[in-house]
C-alpha cells in the first residue's frame, strides 16, 4: 500500500466511524435539522474533500464531465434535498471504491513488471584491473564484465572464461538452463546460475536483447486493439448521454408529477454511474494481460491490435527451414551396397569428406563419430563429389553424376533429403540419405492449430519438391509450395492475403532472417528463434524467442482467452450500469447501489482481466 | 520519431483517456497513446520541431489532468 492509499483510508475509517455517530445520534435526538447537516459535513468533507477539491479545479478549466464534478454533484444534490446519510454514505462507498480500485490496479501494475524482471540492475566491470559496479547502460562494447551466480548478464557479449548454466526462462519461455563455455555468445537478461562469467560485452545495453525486450513490450501499447479503440469512442459519449439523461429526468417528471424530489434523486443516480471507468480500464488491462503473459512464455506481441487479430485466424503460413525444420542437417537413411555394412560405409564416406565444412560434410562426420578418419589424399571435383585415398583404396563419394561418369552400377534413390553415393575402388558401397530434421513439435503445433480452428495451413519453401513433399509427408499441411525465390514468396503471401475470406487472419511464421518481406506482407508476422537477431524483432508483429512452432497455437490460445475475458468485461459492466439506470429511473434503486455498479464493477473488471496473466 | 514518457500520478482510467485525446490534438503529434497501466506516453511525433512539442505536451498534461506529471 503506498501512503496516499493508506491515508485515504485512514479517511475512509474516520469517516465509516463518524458517519454511524451521527447517525445514531440523529435517531436518538431530535434537534433542528440544520444541526444535524452540519455534524453529517463533517465526516463528508473528511472523506471526500479530495474529490471536491478536484471538482473545483476541473470547474476552474472548463471540465464539467470529470469524475470528481459528476460525484460532488451527485453528493451536494443528495444534500441539497436532505437527503444527509445517503450523501455522506455514498461519498465514503465511493472512496472505498476508488481505495479498491487503486489496490488492485497497483497489484496488477507489480504482477505484470515482475513477469518482465529480466532488466539487469547493475554490471560489475574489470577497469584497469580493478572491479568497478556500474549501470548497465555504462558498459561499453571491449569491456570485460563480471557476471557472479544469481546475477543477470547485462549486456549481450561473448564468454571469455568460465563456465556455467545460464537460465534463460524469462527471455524465452524454455525453463531448462542453457549450458555455456568460453567462446560462446551470451544474451542479456539470463540470470547466471552457478559459475562466475568473464564476458566480453559485444554490444552497448540499448542496443542488447534484453533493451529492445523490453521496449517492444513496453511500447506495445502504443498499437491499440480495434475493441480499445471502440470503447475509448464509447466512453466519450457515454458520460455526457447519461448527464443528459439525468437532466431530463430531474426536469420533465418533476414538472408532470409535481413531486421534485423523488426525480431529482433518481436522477442524481444517473451522474453516479456517469462516469466510464470500469469500461475505460478493463478493455486495454486485458489485452495489458494477455500481452505480459505471453511474454512469460517466450511470446512478444508487438501490440494489442496483433493479440486481438490471431484470434479467429484462418491461414497460417509457415516458412520451411528453420520453422518446421531445425535447419540443420542430419544422416537419416543409410543405405549400404552387397559387401559393405553401415559402419564401413559411414567410414568411408565421413573420411573422402574428412575436410569439408560443407553441411552435408558435417553431418556424415557426426553420424560416422570416431571412424572418420583423415584420408591420405583429398580432391574435391567440383559439381561431383570427392576423389579421396582412404586406407590405400580409391573412394568416391558425391551425387548420382560422379558415379555415372565414372561408370559405376549404382541404384538411384528418389528422396527428400540429399543423396550420398559412394564407391570404395570402383565397387559401389552404398548411399547415405541427409535431411533436414523436422523438429519434434511441429507436428503437434499442426493439430494444436487444426483444434483452434485454423483451416489452412501452408508451406512455403526455396528448396526442391522431393524435400518439401518429404516434409509434408510427415506434417500433413493442407498446400504446399516449393522451389519458390524470395520475390515468389511474397507473391504468394500476396493471394493469400487478397483470396482469402474477410475475416480470417493470415498468419506468416518464419526465422526471420531473409522473410522479412513476407513477415510484413502478412497480417501478422510471427519471426521465430528471434533471440539475438535483431532483423526479426524488427520487422515481426510478434516474435517468438526460442524455436517451438507449438507457441503459435498458444499464441492463439491466449488471444481466444483474452477475448472472451474483454467480452465478459464489456457486457458485465454496461449490463450493471444499464440496470442501475433503468431501476434508478423507475425508482427501485438507491445511491450506492450505483456506487456500486460504478466502482465495484470497476475492480471486478480488473480482477477478471488479471486472470490473463496466467497462461497454463 | 517516436518518444516515451513516463507519467506519474495518473490514477484515474478515464483521464488517461482525456489525456491521450489532448495530446494527440497537439499539432506535430501524429499519433498518442497513453497506457494507463504502463504509466507511459508515447508520442509519434514530428523530428524537427519535437523540443517545442515535448514542451507543449507536459503543459498539456498538467492542464488536462492536474494531479499528473510527464517525466522524460
Amino acid at each position: 500500500m503506498t501512503k496516499k492509499q493508506k491515508k485515504l483510508l485512514i479517511r475512509v475509517i474516520v469517516g465509516c466511524i463518524l458517519l454511524a455517530a451521527v447517525f445514531i445520534t440523529e435517531k436518538l435526538t431530535e434537534w433542528n435539522n440544520w444541526i444535524y447537516l452540519i455534524l453529517y459535513l463533517i465526516p463528508y468533507f473528511i472523506t471526500g474533500w479530495d474529490v471536491l477539491y478536484k471538482c473545483i479545479k476541473g470547474i476552474l478549466r472548463g471540465d464539467f464531465l470529470d469524475e470528481a464534478f459528476l460525484m460532488t454533484l451527485a453528493t451536494i444534490g443528495a444534500l441539497i434535498i436532505s437527503e444527509y446519510p445517503e450523501a455522506v454514505f455514498v461519498m465514503v462507498f465511493y472512496q472505498i471504491g476508488e481505495l479498491f480500485q487503486s489496490l488492485a490496479v497497483e497489484r496488477s501494475r507489480k504482477s505484470i513488471s515482475a513477469l518482465m524482471d529480466i532488466r539487469p540492475d547493475s554490471a560489475t566491470v574489470l577497469r584497469d584491473g580493478a572491479e568497478e559496479e556500474v549501470l548497465p547502460e555504462e558498459v561499453v562494447p571491449g569491456d570485460t564484465v563480471i557476471v557472479r551466480p544469481g546475477e543477470k548478464i547485462p549486456v549481450d557479449g561473448e564468454i571469455l572464461s568460465g563456465t556455467s548454466a545460464l537460465d534463460a526462462k524469462a527471455l524465452t519461455g524454455e525453463s531448462v538452463p542453457i549450458d555455456v563455455k568460453p567462446g560462446d555468445s551470451v544474451v542479456s537478461g539470463s540470470i547466471n546460475m552457478n559459475g562466475i562469467l568473464k564476458i566480453t560485452a559485444k554490444k552497448t545495453y540499448g542496443e542488447s536483447s534484453v533493451a529492445k525486450i523490453l521496449s517492444l513490450v513496453e511500447n506495445s501499447s502504443f498499437n491499440k486493439a480495434k475493441s480499445e479503440n471502440f470503447i475509448t469512442k464509447f466512453a466519450k459519449y457515454y458520460t455526457p448521454a447519461v448527464v443528459v439523461g439525468a437532466l431530463l429526468l430531474a426536469i420533465i417528471p418533476s414538472i408532470v408529477t409535481g413531486e421534485p424530489k423523488t426525480w431529482i434523486y433518481r436522477a442524481l443516480i444517473f451522474l453516479v454511474v456517469s462516469c466510464p471507468c470500469a469500461l475505460v480500464i478493463s478493455v486495454p488491462l486485458s489485452f495489458f494481460g494477455g500481452i505480459g503473459g505471453a511474454s512469460t512464455k517466450g511470446i512478444l506481441i508487438k501490440g494489442a491490435n496483433f493479440l486481438e487479430a490471431v484470434n479467429n485466424t484462418s491461414t497460417v503460413v509457415f516458412d520451411k527451414t528453420g520453422t518446421l525444420t531445425t535447419g540443420t542437417f542430419k544422416v537419416t537413411e543409410v543405405h549400404p551396397a552387397d559387401g559393405f555394412d553401415k559402419d564401413s560405409l559411414l567410414k568411408y564416406a565421413s573420411s573422402a569428406e574428412f575436410y569439408s565444412n560443407h553441411p552435408i560434410a558435417i553431418s556424415l562426420k557426426e553420424a560416422a563419430a570416431s571412424s572418420a578418419a583423415e584420408p591420405q589424399d583429398a580432391k574435391e571435383i567440383s559439381g561431383f563429389g570427392i576423389e579421396a585415398i582412404v586406407d590405400g583404396k580409391q573412394v568416391l563419394c558425391g551425387n548420382h553424376k560422379l558415379m555415372d561418369s565414372n561408370n559405376i552400377a549404382f541404384k538411384k534413390l528418389t528422396k527428400g533429403g540429399t543423396v550420398v553415393y559412394t564407391a570404395v575402388d570402383g565397387k559401389y558401397a552404398g548411399a547415405v540419405v541427409i535431411e533436414d530434421t523436422v523438429k519434434p513439435t511441429s507436428a503437434q503445433a499442426l493439430k494444436e492449430l487444426k483444434e483452434l480452428g485454423v483451416s489452412k495451413t501452408v508451406m512455403l519453401t526455396g528448396d526442391r519438391r522431393e524435400a518439401a513433399e518429404s516434409v509434408n509427408a510427415k506434417l500433413g499441411l493442407s498446400e504446399i509450395h516449393y522451389e519458390l525465390l524470395p520475390e515468389d514468396k511474397v507473391a504468394v503471401m500476396d493471394k493469400m492475403c487478397t483470396q482469402k475470406d474477410k475475416k480470417g487472419t493470415v498468419i506468416f511464421v518464419g526465422d526471420g532472417i531473409n522473410d522479412a518481406p513476407v513477415l510484413t506482407r502478412a497480417d501478422v508476422g510471427i519471426a521465430m528463434g528471434a533471440l539475438g537477431s535483431d532483423a526479426a524483432i524488427e520487422a515481426a508483429d510478434m516474435v517468438i524467442m526460442d524455436d517451438d512452432p507449438s507457441k503459435i497455437a498458444l499464441a492463439i490460445k491466449i488471444s481466444k482467452k483474452t477475448r472472451r475475458i474483454v467480452v465478459e468485461n464489456v457486457v458485465f459492466a454496461l449490463a450493471a450500469k444499464l440496470a442501475v439506470l433503468v431501476l434508478a429511473a423507475l425508482g427501485l434503486a438507491d445511491m450506492w447501489i450505483g456506487v456500486l455498479a460504478d466502482v465495484g464493477v470497476a475492480v471486478l473488471a480488473i480482477l477478471n482481466a488479471m486472470r490473463n496473466l496466467k497462461v497454463k | 520519431m517516436k518518444k516515451t514518457f513516463r507519467v506519474e500520478d495518473l490514477d484515474c482510467a478515464n483521464c488517461a483517456r482525456e489525456l491521450e485525446e489532448a495530446l494527440a490534438a497537439i499539432p506535430g503529434v501524429n499519433k498518442a497513446a497513453v497506457s494507463f497501466m504502463a504509466q507511459k506516453v508515447i508520442l509519434d511525433i514530428d523530428e524537427s520541431i519535437a523540443d517545442t512539442i515535448e514542451k507543449t505536451a507536459v503543459k498539456v498534461a498538467k492542464k488536462e489532468v492536474p494531479e499528473c506529471t510527464l517525466v522524460f
